[in-house]
């Protein structure tokens, strides 16, 4: 039965992915690959190196995609939901336990206590973020777009979306 | 603040809500380049300062415990947000602006297009991206910090970050171990300590 293959292909990576769709894709592809044989390595990589030109996350790109091209629009649906679904169940239902606490103290001191924790993986993908531009286009063109978009958005209060699309257009013009 | 996000959701016919949501993570979702989390500081400019539909610290509990769960982040924020808006329509329309522009860009374009990535234009502009979503994600940090310091004081919150780093970047501790560990601390806490100290 093709539509539970495909769950499966996806739940498993779904449920595995720690760390984000990012984290998945390799589980995607030895299942995708590996195991069911649907995709060549080769066209593997070639649909995730295209949808990672594409905005949005990786993960549902990858699962709608395949979905899609092995059993049509439902299929796509069914990738969907094994990709989305579990960890989305998982969360409301610990933010539901969560909110029914909400007044309790330890709840409160559990809200102080996550921050630093936030502040660092925050932090941390921030730092990720720049290392990444650093390497891919060299610190100056980074600090400059850095720099502007910073005061835009800060000073300017500029909605961050159309520092993006700027950024974008300078992209597509200037650099690469 | 809360109270009066509410009044205005209230307010609003059901498919406004609805409008909104799906407009809010369309937005947040289309310009997210780069991976699931460059999408984090977008939606907290929607869901926090724009629609008020969460106080900060909401965010940031669902931020901490999202990424404490395995699957794609983005996917999650959408779908617990809508669902706190507005139920089971509210989780499909704000999920459904997130995953569908996407794909039915990757569906059209892929079977013409396999080559596109090597252009020199779509490489600038995935370069270009980059420290943008870094000074946004550095912007999102900044806030939790000071939203902590607000609850916890500069020194004990510098000291709870160092802790955190060393354990998380240094020894690799998993975020999840992390937060599920300061979750039995709480726990097990005596109630009382807790309450005198607040």
């Amino acid at each position: 039965m093709i539509f539970w293959q495909l769950f499966l292909a996806f739940f498993i990576p779904g449920i595995l992915g720690y760390g984000g769709g990012p984290a998945s894709i390799p589980l995607i592809e030895n299942e995708v690959v590996g195991h069911y044989h649907w995709m060549t390595v080769t066209e593997f990589s070639n649909v995730l190196a295209f949808g990672n030109t594409l905005p949005g996350p990786i993960a549902t790109k990858m699962a709608g995609y395949i979905g899609y091209e092995i059993a049509g629009v439902f299929g796509s649906l069914v990738a969907e939901f094994a990709t989305v679904a579990p960890s989305l169940i998982l969360l409301i239902a610990l933010l539901r336990i969560l909110a029914r606490f909400k007044d309790s103290p330890k709840v409160n001191w559990l809200t102080l206590l996550i921050r630093p924790i936030i502040v660092v993986m925050l932090g941390m993908m921030a730092y990720n973020f720049f290392a990444a531009s650093a390497q891919a286009s060299g610190w100056l063109p980074m600090i400059l777009i850095a720099a502007v978009s910073f005061v835009l958005m800060e000073r300017f209060r500029v909605h961050p979306a159309f520092v993006i699309a700027g950024a974008l257009l300078i992209g597509a013009a200037f650099m690469g | 603040m809360t109270q009066g996000s509410k009044k205005r959701t209230a307010q609003k016919s059901a498919f406004a809500v609805h409008r909104d949501l799906f407009v809010a993570f369309f937005r947040s979702g289309i310009v997210s380049f780069g991976g699931g989390p460059s999408g984090i500081p977008l939606i907290e400019a929607e869901v926090v300062k724009r629609y008020q539909w969460m106080t900060l610290e909401e965010f940031g509990d669902l931020v901490a415990l999202a990424n404490a769960l395995p699957g794609p982040i983005n996917t999650k924020l959408a779908g617990y947000v809508g669902w706190k808006v507005k139920g089971f329509t509210g989780l499909f329309a704000a999920l459904s602006a997130v995953i569908l522009p996407t794909v039915v860009l990757m569906i059209a374009l892929l079977g013409v297009l396999v080559r596109f990535n090597d252009q020199r234009w779509v490489r600038g502009m995935t370069q270009a991206v980059l420290p943008v979503v870094g000074v946004l994600m550095a912007q999102l940090t900044w806030k939790f910090m000071k939203n902590a310091k607000k609850g916890l004081g500069w020194t004990i919150s510098l000291i709870l970050v160092g802790i955190s780093f060393v354990l998380m970047e240094v020894l690799h501790v998993h975020p999840a171990i992390l937060i599920a560990l300061t979750l039995l601390i709480v726990l097990i806490k005596p109630s009382k300590k807790a309450g005198d100290s607040k």
